[in-house]
């Protein structure tokens, strides 16, 4: 009865001509078998939705039209038509999944325990495989991002290399100085403007293989980088190295890492995602560490259901059960081990200070307010929410506050920015809003989606520049403070 | 209807709503098909969207020309069907009605379209230090229109009353599409019948609410919830009939059975003893001084009672987890089995020990899982039927479960529901309860105002179906 997995019936609407040159490991595509995705789903998975509401008020699609069919439990009436088979997969169920965001909110609010990720990932491996949304264009996207970029780390980073040559030289301000951009389409060129900004080392010139535990050896971790937190973001996977090794862990970060293949999964190429999960099996043995650790929730929430991903692979099966026994995202580990708040800094400088200080300031030290904007796969995907806080609550000199609907999403969902740009601006805006009234200095998030599209949103809101940074990093710079000035350097 | 008709239907309300207002396409009807009742759904042909009480009329008389029947519909967790759809029908749906158009602090009232959640409506109060007591347990999502049409309790009910007794005016849109106004800002009003109490848990059936006028009161300055914990439904029953007897009337006095501690809890992690066989959440709200006396006193009361645990929350934070935790109970119960009957009997509080014991009963009888909740302090029950609606033979031993439940309450001086109302899964047992003289008159106040059965036809009773002596 089951769908997922590697079984050859769910392949994404690529033409095969195209699948030839991806990896050798990706199955062929094929004739769908008799029963598969949403009608051959346990339907006690669809059931379990006694359609009682709770969801609605949680859920921006319904919030911002208040219609039924863009409400969890709207969505899940059409998927059990179509298990029914009272309705088809149609160009309309197709379109109506996308445009859900998949933030899981619903499936916190959700009392009587609804697997909405299992059934929206099975929706949209459905609408792949009946390619009610197929077009040249859209298949050529797909194929080039799911089944080309992000499947081929090495790729992956030589792109964002020629990026970063691109942004570094001065070309892209030139490009944009002489408005060369107007040449794209509208659609292009507000993409263009939130290109994110490459980093100049990637994860793998920060951190060592194996990064000694600082004091005695508690626990010996593996430490995932991502993809594009890789990229974008290699400070962040550096200073989750460093607060690992504070708190008594030996980090194991292998060099090249696959991608964990969540936006496969939830772009309905589950077959793709669990090749991309064996792969990573290969990587790192679970067996061989205490912990396995993610940073970026959106990663994170699917790196978690590897076993379910790959419970019908005699081979892997096992192995994957240890993985996610033993996955942790890094707030969720750190508060686990009962981490060492930072000792206040010695000189009185605060830690996460946005801005110079001047000399009024040096002699009272003024909290910097920070606010929590919570992943969505960190909060409903992962349920982790109170740890995020706890570790922004340790750090000398900064006071949380709270900002409203911090579990709302911000928009980014994944490639929801690109794909629905109108409700992913409405949702950015929305958000800014709500972190600009809390006055806070900082805006701490756990995955680099949210951390692009607040650090875009933020840009053009006109209060005071707003620091965007990940929680981790401003508690490695409070462990930093601490002892002598040590500038981050690439290791030799 | 056939499509003709559909297409000159369609074409017509095209006429007087915008073209996003009008629903056609079998996915955007399809989540019309339900409420938040188990085990009934029928898809309408359209769903409209008005924005105005004139589109609302402009509705009910095109629908009234081509006698097709129309479902009122707010938020949809309404839980006896009452805005299921009926076949070829319309969906009237008031969720883009949403606004709360005024808050009067003089005199202490409301304003608010029939689309407006609940919950926002207890927030707007509470932002201006007033409060607004009826609380279903779905006020996060529920329209106060359907909380009209339905006369929804909640938790508070025992000490605030119902939906009922916030009502000072209602705007409602008859079935030939005539807009009238029911009440105003006065604190007394006898002039003429009062017919804005008929509309209220009329379901639908009288006319369509488009704005509703609620009484607010003073926010109460204290509150404090007690949490204890029995070891048999006996103790906790026998500790609500001494609280009562002992002329203590809390503002919530809910009880939860085992299984529902342990769904509750599941969800909510909020502390609760899965271990008890029954708790009681106490809540009493009033003058600090008063509230500190009587939560004393109901704690002495619990533990004369034999009660195993009694705690107190130690925050207004806490409290209020531990009410919406409550509120989850019925949704919450879904984690057991595929589909969840809620039942709704009520029965005068002295018949309370008894009637539970009967529950049991009945579960053990019909070999039927019933896990039992509610709000005590009323007699209002929630017995809870765990079942799944593919297993025929198991649905057979439901139905029989559901009859004596129900024939149990009505043989103590009780009601088929509290605060749920009769809508489709109810109704068979109405005229039972009513008595044929009380039935009839409904049917006469049916004819009198929607003589060609155009509202939300088939609910709480048939107006067709042969009268036995009449």
């Amino acid at each position: 009865m089951d769908n997922s997995g590697h079984s050859p019936a769910i392949v994404s609407n690529v033409p095969t001509a195209l699948s030839a040159g991806g990896s050798e490991t990706l199955p062929a595509s094929s004739a769908p078998a008799v029963r598969t995705g949403l009608a051959a789903l346990d339907y006690s998975v669809l059931q379990q939705c006694m359609h009682c509401g709770m969801c609605l008020p949680t859920c921006p699609t319904y919030v911002e039209t208040k219609l039924e069919r863009h409400s969890p439990r709207g969505r899940i009436a059409l998927m059990r038509a179509i298990a029914d088979e009272e309705l088809s997969v149609t160009r309309e169920f197709g379109e109506e999944m996308y445009y859900c965001l998949g933030c899981l909110a619903c499936t916190s609010a959700c009392p009587a325990g609804v697997n909405y990720a299992e059934l929206f990932e099975t929706a949209r491996a459905d609408i792949e495989q009946h390619q009610v949304l197929a077009s040249p264009a859209r298949s050529s996207v797909r194929w080039f991002a799911l089944r080309l970029i992000f499947t081929r780390p090495r790729l992956l980073r030589f792109l964002g290399r020629l990026l970063w040559l691109y942004q570094a030289s001065g070309a892209q301000a030139l490009v944009r100085r002489w408005r060369l951009t107007r040449l794209l389409p509208t659609r292009l060129r507000g993409l263009e403007a939130q290109t994110p900004i490459v980093r100049r080392h990637f994860s793998d010139e920060l951190i060592r293989e194996t990064e000694p535990a600082e004091g005695p050896k508690r626990y010996r971790v593996a430490l995932l980088t991502g993809c594009v937190q890789d990229l974008v973001y290699s400070e962040v996977n550096r200073a989750t190295a460093e607060v690992l090794a504070v708190n008594g862990c030996e980090v194991f970060t292998p060099r090249q890492q696959p991608c964990c293949g969540s936006l496969h999964a939830h772009n309905g190429d589950t077959a793709t995602a669990a090749m991309l999960a064996r792969r990573h099996l290969d990587t790192i043995d679970p067996f061989q560490v205490d912990a396995i650790i993610s940073n970026a929730g959106g990663c994170g929430s699917h790196l978690r259901q590897y076993d379910h991903l790959l419970r019908d692979d005699a081979v892997y099966r096992d192995r994957a059960k240890e993985w996610s026994r033993k996955l942790r995202d890094i707030h969720e580990w750190l508060v686990e081990i009962g981490f060492r708040p930072p000792r206040p800094a010695e000189k009185g400088e605060a830690a996460g200070d946005a801005k110079p200080r001047d000399a009024a300031e040096e002699v009272v030290p003024a909290a910097v307010a920070v606010t929590y904007h919570e992943s969505c796969h960190l909060c409903h995907g992962q349920r982790v929410s109170a740890q995020p806080r706890e570790i922004l609550r340790s750090i000398p000199g900064l006071e949380l506050r709270e900002c409203a609907e911090a579990t709302w999403c911000c928009g980014s969902a994944g490639i929801y920015n690109i794909t629905q740009p109108d409700t992913a601006a409405w949702l950015q805006e929305r958000k800014v809003g709500h972190i600009v009234a809390t006055g806070a200095q900082i805006v701490a998030t756990a995955n680099p989606g949210c951390l692009l599209q607040l650090v875009n949103g933020l840009k053009s809101a006109p209060a005071a520049p707003i620091r965007v940074e990940h929680p981790v990093v401003l508690l490695a710079e409070a462990y930093r403070a601490e002892r002598p000035v040590t500038p981050i350097t690439t290791h030799p | 209807m056939n499509p003709a008709q559909l297409e000159s239907l369609h074409r017509e309300l095209a006429t007087v709503l915008p073209g996003d207002a009008i629903l056609h396409r079998r996915e955007d009807v399809l989540p019309y098909g339900f409420d938040g009742t188990a085990a009934v759904k029928q898809s309408p042909q359209l769903v409209v969207l008005p924005r105005t009480a004139q589109e609302v009329s402009a509705v009910l008389k095109i629908a009234a020309r081509h006698q097709v029947p129309v479902v009122a519909r707010g938020s949809g967790t309404g839980l006896s069907g009452g805005s299921v759809p009926v076949p070829h029908g319309i969906v009237l749906c008031l969720a883009w009605m949403d606004r709360i158009l005024e808050l009067d602090a003089q005199n202490l009232t409301l304003l608010a379209e029939a689309g407006a959640v609940t919950q926002k409506i207890f927030e707007r109060a509470d932002a201006a230090g007033l409060f607004y007591p009826p609380d279903p347990g779905s006020m996060k999502v529920s329209s106060i229109g359907g909380n009209v049409a339905e006369n929804a309790g909640g938790l508070r009910g025992l000490k605030y009353g119902v939906t009922r007794n916030y009502v000072l005016g209602l705007e409602v849109v008859l079935a030939d599409g005539e807009i009238c106004w029911l009440g105003n800002k006065c604190v007394k009003d006898v002039a003429g019948y009062n017919l804005r109490d008929l509309f209220i848990g009329s379901e639908g059936t009288l006319g369509v609410v488009t704005k509703v006028l609620l009484r607010l009161l003073p926010k109460p300055a204290a509150r404090r919830t007690l949490l204890a914990t029995f070891a048999s439904m006996e103790a906790a029953a026998e500790s609500v009939s001494r609280i009562i007897a002992a002329k203590i009337v809390p503002c919530t006095l809910e009880f939860l059975d085992r299984k529902t501690i342990n769904c509750v809890e599941a969800f909510a992690h909020v502390g609760l003893p899965r271990d008890a066989a029954a708790l009681l959440l106490i809540e009493t709200d009033g003058h600090p001084v008063a509230v500190e006396e009587e939560a004393t006193l109901i704690e002495a009361i619990c533990r004369a009672a034999l009660a195993t645990q009694v705690t107190r929350a130690a925050t207004l934070a806490e409290s209020v987890r531990l009410a919406t935790a409550r509120r989850s109970a019925f949704s919450a119960l879904a984690r057991l089995r595929p589909t969840t009957i809620l039942e709704d009997v009520t029965v005068p509080r002295s018949e309370l020990a008894s009637m539970i014991r009967e529950v049991e009963a009945v579960a053990a009888r019909h070999q039927v899982e019933i896990a039992t909740f509610g709000h005590f302090g009323d007699g209002n029950l929630h017995p809870t039927i765990l079942t799944d609606e593919r297993d025929a033979a198991e649905m057979h031993r439901v139905e029989a479960a559901i009859c004596d439940i129900v024939r149990a309450a009505l043989a103590r001086g009780g009601t088929i529901s509290g605060e749920h109302g009769v809508g489709l899964a109810k109704k068979r047992f109405l005229r039972e309860q009513l008595g044929d003289a009380n039935y009839r008159l409904l049917r006469t106040l049916k004819r009198a105002l929607d003589p060609t059965g155009l509202l939300n036809p088939g609910k709480i009773f048939d107006l067709r179906e042969p009268d036995r002596h009449g």
